[in-house]
């Protein structure tokens, strides 16, 4: 029903789309021939079709096609099946005919310019700038003998067998000579990296097979760029006046090309990671030097008519470490979202466009024998040559490559995007059947995304292919691989032998000594450290998770002392079941079912309390984090101001406002609190209010007591830290009677009040091993973390660091002092 | 089973055996520094003793291994040295240290890196897998009683990151509690908070690295010689 439904309504917005488009340009064109007419008055509104419509329609377009993809995503058991792209080719194929419905002609279509230009770019930028670096280079003699020798092999093979076939008769009168078999054979013979992304994502076979097809499909452009322009320039010079010259001028132009584009990369990378080393200051726009950068790279490179896709692919790989690393962890957060938004959209856009384009009459020309030959052949040449290939390097591979995994490979040599782009570029002039090239490039694209993407996730299964291994890694692994390289160094050292093992060393040595201390900050430098890393985000994952138990409880103070949440309920009950027993049934009902809503309400603290517990973990900035801590917690009620600025995030931190934005709330619970108390807001009411109304009330009292602005505060008014301490039993008081706003808030009421409230917020970042203890259903998860806390450094040391430089002990009201609602609460 | 490699015998050995000073005579590891790669030291011998010019076999002591220089960089090197005197790894039942070692020694610490091949059955691999690991086991159980404790392997997790400047020893502790906390959740997951986690045994240290792969990672591939083996000598079990 879900899926009817949705697919309807959005065939019904499309046509709606589709029917503004089909009518608006006249419209507008006939609203201004009128406006035309009479130019004397100024009009109000008027509609400027024209001046907005290139990017106009470009925007809708992007925003259909994200409404296809969401469509298509929106039902997981259909994607299981059917691989996304190959959905969003057969709904490109349905937008397609729609607009060949209204127009009679086919009006939008992937121009190569627009692919190569504005959707390749970043999806490639992507997959560089997420380049499982240390697979791809132990790989990379196997992805570039298949790049190479078998792209080379696909293209002349195709060629000449298309070749053959037609001296034999098999299809026809066609006007092809050889060179133009083989210029077709160099087009459509690579691997497109678009399309092999977009299905072994869904597939998760094992790492080294995914790396074998997915990096055969990147390098593979500068094979693909050079032969196609190479036997464009035979075909032009005509086949007489080919020499051996010519030949090797192409055979140079190759490396040229692909090693040239390569250096273009490379030199962005490096320029980009000395960038980022000092970008500390423009933080807001540092991830967008990724973009730039990366584009300039791609452009330049096609400056010289070197390997685009190589240019971007080096550039992603060669800055990844440096800019992680010097970057500021949001903004490296930010750069790889973006990437993805980027590269995603753009992947979106090229399958959609890929399918609208087929719907347009005037492209097609048929020849059965040449689309089917061609089928046939890229099958076939494929196959025998990755089998051919494999076995040549099983003779020196380790690990190799079995069966099983061959056929996959074999199988995975999708055609995509690049090479319909490169068939669209052919020159009619030049080769009178380019049509015909087109279409059946077409049908090759779409035979093997669509047939050949649904059918890999039932081959990999039947096959038993070995999937991909969980990612996550264990601290001891990681303890351990570092052990295995040492030690494979050592052997080496000792059998005074050279091995790879030995290079990889010098490399490492290379880096660390050299291109670290030029590309990374010196701060940075020092956190250097992959074991250090992963206990870093395994630590970081524990307090997650550990967050998200306190969520799930209702807050993170319960977690701290579960003794406190049963005592308090009890008090609690005690307190309170007499005078309204009702709230008392609800409220428990309330707090399981409210938890959907505090959720939303939660998360900007618990956000910055693993923040906090990840700083926590660098010595360096450990020592203010309670202060940062109940700052940010302070935060969480919402009552800070935007300083709208562009370029700061910061929010206010000017301590009189927030000292009497506090005192307000203060006010306005308190007055709650004691109506509450004395029975005189009615309890039913109260109960059967929802959070949203709570809150509404709230702040309708908020700005009564604002306009009322008597002073009656019955607290201490010291600075800010003190206002908070202060606040703490309030808050405990306040919640039986008007609900609980922010569950992380809730003080411990029944702690002994001598242990002054921030160092039991520390206690929150860094688990104590009590607490731990009092998990008992997350026995494993939260383990890691007790560690930091043997060490003594989390809270402990960092409470001796803290009292003798502290003055805030003297501002501090005697925390022993019973807080005014007690007394009220006592009688 | 040793493996010697016949490439590396016609390019590195010959020359070797050739040059009058650099003959086995000459050398008396026992006693002087020996920078000369131990590996040809001992694929000299070996070859000498087929001779009937035949000297004595060398014997190959820690001072000789400690001193090579490209280890001195190397964070466990202490550890390596002493998997090479290691009794246990030997592929016999013995437990303890030699004091010093022959070429037959040495060829059984090397066979633990031996690379998998095409002929490879899984049983082979299996056990082969299990062997590397015992040796990795080994390394870490200084004390030889089959328990890495947390102090054993609070020092080998030191060791390692002793040469990155940024850790002091607190961090390195930190990481060692948090692994071995790791073993003990993974394998004794309902463990009560009194109970006390004693080390890691073999069982458990091959369960919490069931998912590494070794066969890919714990190899020694020359770059230099051909990588097709020369099988000579006894098959042992």
């Amino acid at each position: 029903m879900g899926r009817g439904g949705s697919v309807r309504f959005w065939i019904f917005g499309s046509m709606l789309l589709i029917g503004v488009w089909g009518q608006e340009p006249k419209s507008e064109r006939h609203d201004e021939h009128g406006g035309g007419s009479n130019v004397s008055g100024i009009s109000i509104v008027s509609l400027e079709w024209e001046y907005v419509e290139p990017p106009y329609l470009v925007a809708l377009w992007i925003l259909v096609c994200f409404l296809c993809k969401l469509v298509i995503e929106a039902n997981h058991h259909v994607t299981e099946f059917i691989p996304e792209s190959a959905l969003l080719i057969c709904s490109g194929f349905i937008l397609g005919g729609m607009i060949w419905g209204a127009d009679k002609v086919q009006t939008f279509r992937l121009t190569p310019y627009d692919f190569f230009h504005y959707f390749l770019p970043p999806i490639i930028l992507d997959t560089g700038y997420s380049m499982p670096n240390k697979l791809f280079f132990t790989n990379l003699g196997g992805i570039l003998i298949h790049a190479i020798i078998g792209t080379c092999w696909n293209a002349a093979s195709l060629g000449l067998s298309l070749w053959g076939c037609q001296i034999g008769g098999a299809m026809g009168d066609l006007n092809v000579g050889l060179l133009q078999y083989l210029l077709f054979g160099s087009l459509i013979a690579a691997v497109d990296p678009v399309a092999v992304l977009a299905v072994f994502e869904q597939v998760h076979v094992n790492e080294v097979l995914f790396i074998m097809v997915f990096g055969e499909s990147l390098l593979n452009d500068g094979v693909t760029v050079v032969l196609f322009n190479v036997f464009n320039a035979f075909v032009t010079l005509g086949g007489p006046r080919i020499n051996a010259a010519e030949i090797i001028k192409g055979i140079i132009s190759f490396f040229v090309v692909a090693f040239g584009g390569s250096l273009v990369g490379f030199v962005f990378g490096l320029l980009f990671a000395l960038l980022s080393r000092c970008t500390k200051n423009i933080q807001i726009i540092e991830p967008g030097f990724l973009f730039i950068l990366g584009y300039l790279a791609y452009l330049t490179a096609e400056m010289l008519s070197l390997s685009a896709i190589l240019s971007i692919v080096f550039f992603g790989v060669c800055c990844q470490k440096y800019i992680n690393a010097n970057m500021d962890e949001n903004s490296v957060r930010t750069m790889k979202c973006a990437v993805k938004v980027f590269a995603n959209g753009a992947e979106t856009m090229i399958f959609v466009f890929l399918g609208i384009s087929a719907i347009d009459k005037s492209i097609w020309v048929w020849n059965t024998g040449f689309v089917l030959l061609t089928l046939l052949f890229i099958l076939i040449y494929r196959f025998m040559g990755v089998f051919f290939l494999t076995w040549f390097m099983n003779l020196t591979r380790l690990v190799p490559i079995d069966y099983t995994d061959q056929v996959i490979m074999s199988y995975g040599g999708l055609r995509g995007a690049v090479a319909y782009g490169l068939a669209v570029m052919l020159d009619e002039a030049k080769i009178e059947e380019k049509k015909l090239m087109v279409s059946t490039t077409l049908i090759v694209v779409y035979f093997t995304v669509i047939l050949q993407g649904v059918t890999m996730k039932p081959l990999v299964k039947w096959l038993k292919v070995k999937r991909a291994a969980s990612a996550e890694k264990t601290l001891i692994e990681k303890v351990q691989n570092r052990a295995f390289e040492h030690i494979l160094v050592a052997i080496e050292d000792i059998s005074g032998q050279k091995g790879n093992n030995y290079l990889r060393n010098k490399w490492f040595k290379f880096e660390e000594n050299w291109m670290s201390r030029i590309l990374l900050r010196p701060s940075v430098r020092e956190r250097q450290d992959k074991v250090f890393n992963v206990f870093h985000q395994l630590n970081l994952k524990d307090a997650m998770s550990y967050v998200v138990e306190g969520e799930r409880r209702g807050s993170l103070e319960f977690i701290r002392n579960e003794s406190a949440f049963v005592d308090f309920k009890k008090k609690f009950g005690e307190d309170m079941t007499m005078s309204m027993p009702d709230i008392m049934a609800d409220m428990s009902d309330d707090r399981s079912a409210a938890s959907s809503t505090r959720k939303e309400s939660v998360p900007s603290v618990s956000l910055e309390v693993h923040e906090q517990a990840m700083r926590g973990t660098r010595a360096a900035e450990g020592l203010d984090s309670h202060h940062l801590l109940q700052q940010h917690l302070y935060k969480g009620r919402k009552q800070h101001r935007h300083r709208y600025s562009r370029s700061h995030f910061d929010i206010n931190k000017d301590e009189n406002e927030i000292q009497e934005i506090f005192q307000r709330t203060m006010k306005s619970r308190l007055e709650s609190f004691k109506s509450g108390k004395m029975g005189v807001a009615p309890p039913k009411t109260i109960t059967k209010h929802t959070r949203k109304e709570q809150q509404q009330k709230l702040q309708n009292k908020k700005s009564k007591s604002r306009l009322s602005g008597d002073e009656d505060f019955e607290f201490s008014e010291g600075d800010s830290a003190s206002g908070y301490d202060t606040s703490f039993p309030v808050r405990g008081g306040y919640r039986p009677g008007a609900g609980i706003e922010n569950p992380a808030f809730m003080p411990d009421v029944d702690l002994p009040l001598q242990i002054p409230p921030w160092l039991e917020d520390v206690d929150s970042v860094a688990p104590s091993q009590r607490a731990q203890v009092r998990l008992p259903w997350t026995p494993s998860n939260l383990r890691r973390l007790s560690p930091l806390r043997i060490s003594t450094r989390s809270s402990d040391s960092f409470n001796l660091a803290e009292a003798p430089g502290d003055h805030q002990d003297d501002q501090l009201p005697p925390p022993p002092t019973p807080p005014p609602h007690r007394d009220g609460d006592v009688v | 089973m040793y493996f010697l490699h016949k490439r590396c015998y016609r390019n590195a050995v010959k020359p070797v055996c050739e040059q009058k000073s650099l003959l086995p005579l000459n050398i008396q590891p026992q006693t002087e520094k020996c920078s000369f790669p131990v590996f040809f030291l001992f694929l000299v011998v070996e070859q000498v003793k087929h001779t009937p010019t035949c000297v004595l076999p060398l014997r190959c002591r820690k001072e000789n291994l400690e001193n090579i220089p490209a280890l001195a960089e190397n964070p466990i090197k202490n550890q390596i040295i002493e998997a090479f005197f290691d009794k246990r790894n030997q592929h016999g039942n013995e437990v303890g240290s030699f004091q010093e070692i022959g070429f037959e020694q040495f060829v059984m610490v090397m066979s633990h890196f031996r690379p998998p091949n095409l002929k490879t059955t899984k049983e082979e691999k299996q056990e082969m897998r299990k062997e590397k690991l015992r040796f990795l086991f080994n390394m870490h159980d200084t004390d030889g009683d089959g328990i890495i404790t947390l102090q054993e392997y609070r020092k080998v997790v030191e060791e390692l990151l002793s040469n990155s400047g940024a850790m002091d020893q607190d961090a390195a502790h930190e990481i060692a509690d948090a692994a071995m906390l790791e073993v003990a959740s993974t394998n004794v997951p309902q463990m009560s908070p009194e109970d006390h986690y004693e080390g890691i045994t073999f069982q458990h240290f091959e369960q919490i690295l069931k998912d590494l792969e070794m066969e890919t990672r714990m190899f020694i591939r020359f770059l230099d010689v051909d990588t097709t083996t020369m099988h000579c000598g006894k098959a042992t079990s």
